[in-house]
């Protein structure tokens, strides 16, 4: 059975259709890109995936691992975060949160697996820093820590490299396909298509057409159908 | 002066009253962190006019124990302006500032049309400004607000992790599958309840201030959210103290010698924060 299967969905605010008649599918291992203009739905597509906001129809299946809490979350950076006073620890332990229960306060296992989290990252001896003083690289490792301390199998990552350098951007492009080579699925929003081809295995585009395939049948589709590259109103 | 002060703390009830005014203080710094960064000072500004509202509908009532009327009714405010600031933004602030405005002059009115009080300039004055001085807290007011501190002070405790994951990314703690709206209620009503004990000790229109203050200034000095915390937490009680005192000594009102204290507190946080900055 599929992970995740989603038929004829229309996604919207206030009944308000943003987009309509999507369908795709999403396996174990999948490295799923999803591209589109500014405003074209992808964080909402993303969000009602996460039951944040509700479909306005249509059906998302979820397969048997996604059943309770096994979805980590990267959403797209917020104003607030960028000086919030807070250390990396404290947040990457915010990612085990789900795993509190009635529980108050965190446990040494939680701790340890933020540690093994943040020493993926490569970041382990940012530990005790603040997260307002990172460089926006840095804080895009922490957020993904964080989100591997929630689930270890599917990742929701909503614009990972957006304001990152491009030195920056290719080795969180790097790290994202080495977990993905770990057997995390990677459910991944990107304006940069460019980029995204090197890693990805399939590509959903939302906006006047919608287009679901592997990356081989969208290289063949955007050589034939469009004349000009796509790329360039994406960016 | 020592012996003048040595005589003030020799009465029990000043002793209480200052313990009161402690607790206050350390429940106020709290939630200031949360209200700042999650923009949630504006409700807590509109609480404090509905706090006043009722406060005047108590007083005409000439009810004995006021916080039985006040604290349900800025509850259920906060319930409601939660309610509808989260549905669109723009109605969402339109409804905050005609609720607090419409408290403020509501009850401004039925104090000024029901009160038969002698002395209503001076009956608002405390209301909106706090007691001339603390001796006029009275057993009861002080047992009550007693009691609830230490309830805020314990819930804060047992949540502070869900109150930190809500407030630095809703959308992440809900995908993690914590019910942040049951939590942002929770933070909503624990202000609620902060802004009317506050009350007591400074008054609705310095209620702001008391929340607000200790968390900005500790933002400045220190950079995680625990020692954020802490140091508001600290700062909020000896600004306090030291306002209690000076007002004992110097006969000023007490909420504005505590707010006077607590600004002055935020420059030398900005000192201090430039010093460590800079170094
Ligand atoms: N909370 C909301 N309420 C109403 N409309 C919204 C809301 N969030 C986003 N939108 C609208 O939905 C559309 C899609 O937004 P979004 O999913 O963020 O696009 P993308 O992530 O592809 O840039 C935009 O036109 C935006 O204005
Ligand atoms: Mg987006």
């Amino acid at each position: 059975m599929a992970l995740l299967m989603v038929r004829d969905l229309s996604l919207g605010y206030d009944s308000r259709a943003i987009v309509t008649n999507l369908n795709f599918t999403v396996e174990e291992g999948d490295y799923l890109c999803i591209v589109g203009e500014n405003g074209s739905g992808k964080t909402t597509l993303m969000k009602t995936l996460l039951h944040l906001t509700s479909p306005l129809s249509g059906r998302i299946v979820k397969g048997d691992s996604l059943s309770g809490g096994q979805i980590g979350y990267l959403p797209q950076q917020t104003q607030v975060q960028r000086d919030f006073p807070a250390s990396v620890m404290e947040i990457v332990l915010s990612g085990c949160q789900g795993r509190l229960g009635r529980r108050p306060f965190y446990s040494r296992e939680d701790k340890e697996l933020a540690r093994q989290n943040l020493k993926r990252m490569g970041i382990a001896d940012l530990e005790k820093r603040s997260y307002r003083e990172l460089s926006g690289g840095q804080q895009q490792r922490v957020l993904l820590a964080r989100a591997l301390c929630a689930a270890g199998r599917v990742l929701l990552l909503d614009e990972p490299v957006t304001g990152l350098d491009p030195g920056a951007a290719r080795s969180m492009y790097e790290l994202i396909a080495d977990l993905n080579k770990e057997g995390i699925t990677i459910i991944m929003i990107s304006h940069d298509v460019e980029a995204v081809l090197d890693y990805a295995t399939h590509i959903l585009h939302i906006g006047e057409d919608n287009f679901f395939g592997t990356k081989e049948e969208y290289m063949e589709r955007g050589a034939g159908k469009k004349p000009a590259k796509e790329g360039g109103d994406l960016a | 002066m020592i012996a003048q002060l040595g005589l003030y703390l020799s009465y029990p009830f000043v002793r209480y009253a200052l313990i009161v005014g402690v607790l206050i203080a350390l429940c106020s710094s709290l939630l200031g962190v949360t209200l700042v960064l999650k923009r949630f000072s504006f409700i807590g500004d509109g609480l404090s006019h509905v706090a006043f509202g009722a406060m005047a509908i108590a007083s005409v009532l000439r009810l004995s124990n006021q916080m039985a009327l006040v604290l349900p009714l800025t509850v259920l405010s906060a319930v409601l302006l939660l309610r509808t600031g989260q549905n669109t933004k723009i109605k969402g602030d339109a409804a905050i500032a005609m609720i607090s405005v419409g408290a403020l002059a509501f009850g401004y009115l039925i104090m000024n049309v029901f009160s038969t009080s002698s002395n209503l300039s001076g009956d608002v004055c405390s209301t909106l400004f706090g007691s001339t001085s603390i001796l006029t807290l009275r057993p009861l007011d002080v047992w009550v607000c007693g009691i609830l501190s230490v309830v805020v002070i314990a819930v804060f405790v047992f949540f502070y992790n869900r109150i930190f994951a809500v407030t630095f990314d809703e959308s992440f703690a809900v995908s993690a599958g914590t019910a942040a709206d049951r939590y942002n209620l929770l933070i909503a009503v624990v202000i609620a309840v902060i802004i009317v004990l506050a009350m007591n000790l400074v008054g609705s229109l310095l209620i702001s201030a008391l929340v607000i203050f200790p968390a900005i200034s500790a933002m400045r000095v220190y950079k995680s959210f625990r020692s954020v915390t802490i140091c508001s937490a600290v700062l909020s009680v000896l600004c306090a103290l030291l306002g209690i005192l000076i007002s004992i000594l110097a006969g000023t009102p007490v909420g504005s010698t505590i707010v006077a204290v607590d600004v002055a507190g935020f420059f030398l946080c900005c000192l201090a924060g430039r010093i460590r900055g800079g170094a």
